[in-house]
């Protein structure tokens, strides 16, 4: 396709207000997650965004656990579940299969979305090497990161995505060390785009702005080949709140600045949301206090390890090239001295 | 007895790898996952070429490790697609994981083993042990003899996991280096007559695709998993019947009986090769290419006077426990050999020592069974060796077993 063809499809995809979007609902009752539960959002969002020519592929996780229950399946597209590092994989074998069974005319000729969901430990740790191969070919398939910030399914364990400092049942605080994580989250996205030069989409996402969370998803699927989301999901299990503040945690992290709303376009990144204000400095981050003190996770910061997530998130802004993004400072660049 | 037609084949100069990519070519297979590992790997370098000379049209995924290429495959073949994947030792493995789901959710895939023996230490050569790590998890198991056989189970192979009465996947097991990479002359037949033997897969009801939005292996936790498990095992027991149906109408279609060259007629049973066995009162068993020194090695003992033959196993899943008790039972002495190793087993036997064992328990009158582990690691098991082993299981004709399990020529322990 022409690029501008593209870009006509992809602003045809778009949908203007919250009023537009369809009601029609692919991903319905039948799921028994938790109150205030985000990442049951997404998959909302991701099964509306889509539409019923849709196959979805589920990696272990909460969102397999709690989804797909026997005799009680929540999803009306097909779905299929794939094991915990497997949805690189199964994504690539579901689009492959469609590609050839389309051309040797063994099936009709359709555009069918592929999109393969997977959690923290689906995607970022054990599943990486396998999303990475998926994002070198050049089907057309949608890999979402549903990051919930721990293995939530299992009790709430570390992960590689969850954030510095938090609490969990492998990161508990104790007498002699009060910081069991001292890891920091990994960056998945610029991963991806630096690392596959093919994926012409990726994005950030949290179901707290879900008008840009389902246009998010409309883009990956039009301007197809491998495209690639991560959504920061406020979970009140593993994060240790009332249920009632999922969306407020989801706002604040893109207000803090924690978690940056953008998209990658084509070799460009294209800021969103608050985090468009806040990069061209319209907004002022707020202190990331707000997001932490409400979390139970974090309950046993002080006010030195507070300031110490402060001065990491002022560095994303204030020092990497491509603000929020990237941990890359250019050569070219003169850094302030401090 | 079917009425054989007469088919024109055309002979080719093949090794075991190559006819198992020429057998998918003609299966028209639609996805195929890759990645190397020796000594299977040479299918995938053979299906690269067949698909980059416009001979096969098929999409070409080199996976990222073998638990994506297994996973890759289970998935296309979810979504309709027939498939063709593979591994060797530590490689089959790494898959274990997907390797298992491909068979609990019923992905007819058809995978070829090139047996290797597991790290460490590092041997590229044949042992059963990769293999033999499904046998309890519902996949189909062959261990293939030679070439042509290779070809021949390929697509039988097919017929047979995409069955709707089965559909469960397929392995071929066949000996690393003395069958994926020893060229025999296989004779194909013309490739218009497979959609005679072979129909389209159609996996019915169970399709994942838009028009059909069934949810595919949910959490079902201890709801279910006693019915799901026994359903699996009642589609094992009824590939028997549909494996002897495919061998038949294999034969009536190709003109000759699956494995058969031609010059050399295999017998009529898809799950056993009984070889000089009618008399025997020493009996050999083995899987894949220990056969070729045992037939020498029977020929040369018969000629001396010894009453033996052999019983070669060519599925050993489902197991066909009732042709090794027919075969088996006026036997006075049975040697196993075990390609492979269990080790604290009983008696510190060989897998397929077990197996035979535990077939003939119900028997009256039982034959002794002796095991013999050998070749372990691609060594050889000679014509020499075997020479011994029928001496070794004459002598317990009359005497009681005071050793059950030898191991072949192991430095350390005279046999
Ligand atoms: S544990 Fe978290 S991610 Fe899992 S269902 Fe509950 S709220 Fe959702």
């Amino acid at each position: 396709m022409a690029e501008k063809e593209i870009e006509e499809k992809v602003y045809k995809s778009i949908i203007k207000t919250i009023k537009d979007v369809p009601l029609e609902e692919y991903y319905t009752s039948g799921h028994r997650t938790c109150q205030g539960c985000e990442s049951a959002l997404v998959m909302r969002f991701l099964a509306k965004a889509a539409g019923p020519r849709t196959i979805v592929i589920g990696a272990t996780g909460c969102m397999y656990v709690a989804n797909t229950t026997y005799y009680t399946t929540s999803w009306v597209v097909p779905w299929v579940h794939t094991q915990l590092g497997g949805s690189g994989a199964a994504a690539l074998g579901t689009a492959a299969a469609l590609r050839a069974l389309m051309r040797k005319g063994k099936i009709k000729q359709e555009p069918i979305n592929v999109i393969a969901f997977c959690g923290d430990l689906g995607c970022a740790d054990m599943g990486l090497s396998g999303v990475s191969n998926a994002m070198t070919y050049d089907y057309n398939l949608l890999i979402i990161l549903y990051d919930n910030e721990s293995s939530a399914n299992t009790d709430i364990q570390e992960t590689s995505m969850t954030p510095y400092g938090a609490q969990t049942s492998f990161s508990r605080p104790g007498k002699a060390r009060r910081i069991m994580k001292r890891r920091w989250k990994k960056n998945v996205v610029p991963i991806i785009i630096a690392g596959h030069r093919n994926v012409k989409y990726a994005a950030t996402m949290t179901p707290a702005y879900p008008l840009d969370a389902i246009n998010k998803i409309r883009k990956a699927l039009t301007i197809g080949g491998p495209t690639f989301i991560h959504s920061l999901d406020p979970c009140p299990k593993g994060w240790d709140y009332d249920p009632k503040f999922s969306h407020e945690l989801g706002v604040l992290a893109v207000e803090t600045g924690i978690w940056p709303l953008y998209e990658y376009v084509n070799g460009e990144i294209i800021y969103n949301e608050p985090t468009k204000s806040i990069v061209e400095g319209r907004m002022k981050r707020k202190p990331v206090k707000e997001y932490l003190e409400k979390q139970g996770r974090f309950s046993h910061f002080t006010e030195e390890d507070i300031e110490y997530v402060q001065r990491m998130v002022d560095e994303m802004y204030e020092e990497w090239e491509i603000p929020g993004v990237m941990p890359i400072k250019s050569i070219n660049v003169k850094i302030s001295d401090k | 007895m079917t009425e054989v037609k007469k088919i024109v084949e055309k002979e080719v100069l093949m090794n075991g790898t190559q006819a198992v990519a020429y057998a998918a070519m003609y299966a028209d297979v639609d996805v195929v996952a890759a990645y190397p590992i020796r000594p299977y790997t040479e299918v995938m370098d053979t299906i690269s070429k067949l698909i980059a000379d416009g001979e096969l049209d098929a999409e070409f995924i080199v996976a990222e490790g073998e638990h994506g290429q297994f996973e890759t495959v289970k998935h296309a073949s979810l979504v309709g697609a027939r498939t063709l994947v593979g591994s060797s030792g530590v490689g089959w493995l790494y898959a274990m994981e997907a390797i298992v789901v491909t068979a609990t959710d019923r992905a007819p895939v058809v995978a070829i083993i090139g047996n290797r023996a597991l790290d460490d230490p590092g041997a590229y050569g044949v042992e059963h042990n990769d293999a033999l790590m499904v046998r309890d998890v519902g996949w189909l198991l062959a261990w293939v003899d030679t070439a042509q056989e290779a070809f021949d189970t390929t697509l039988i192979a097919y017929r047979v996991a995409e069955d709707q009465r089965v559909l469960l996947p397929v392995g071929i097991s066949m000996d690393g280096g003395f069958l994926t990479h020893s060229e025999q002359i296989v004779r194909l037949p013309p490739k218009e007559i497979v959609k005679d033997f072979l129909p389209p897969y159609n996996r019915g009801k169970y399709l994942v695709h838009p028009d059909n939005p069934i949810t595919v292996a949910p959490q079902v936790n201890e709801d279910w998993v006693m019915e799901i498990r026994r359903q699996h095992e009642e589609a094992m027991e009824r590939a028997r019947v549909v494996i002897s149906e495919a061998y038949e109408s294999f034969k009536k279609v190709f003109g000759r009986y699956p494995g058969s060259t031609g010059d050399i007629k295999m017998p009529e049973n898809p799950f056993v090769e009984p070889f000089m066995i009618d008399d025997a009162e020493v009996v050999l068993i083995g899987m894949g290419t220990v056969s070729k020194p045992m037939k020498v090695a029977i020929k040369n003992m018969r000629k001396q006077g010894y009453k033996v033959g052999m019983l070669r196993i060519r599925w050993f899943r489902p197991f066909p426990t009732q042709d090794v008790i027919r075969y088996l039972s006026n036997a006075r002495v049975v040697c196993v050999i075990d390609r492979d190793y269990s080790m604290g087993s009983p008696n510190r036997g060989g897998v397929v020592y077990h197996e035979i064992r535990s077939s003939l328990y119900d028997l009256d009158q039982r034959p002794k069974v002796l095991n013999f582990i050998g070749g372990l690691g691609g060594r050889e098991i000679t014509i020499q060796d075997v020479e011994k082993i029928i001496k070794i299981g004459y002598e317990h004709r009359d005497t009681p077993i005071t050793k059950p399990v030898y191991w072949v020529g192991v430095r350390g322990d005279p046999w």
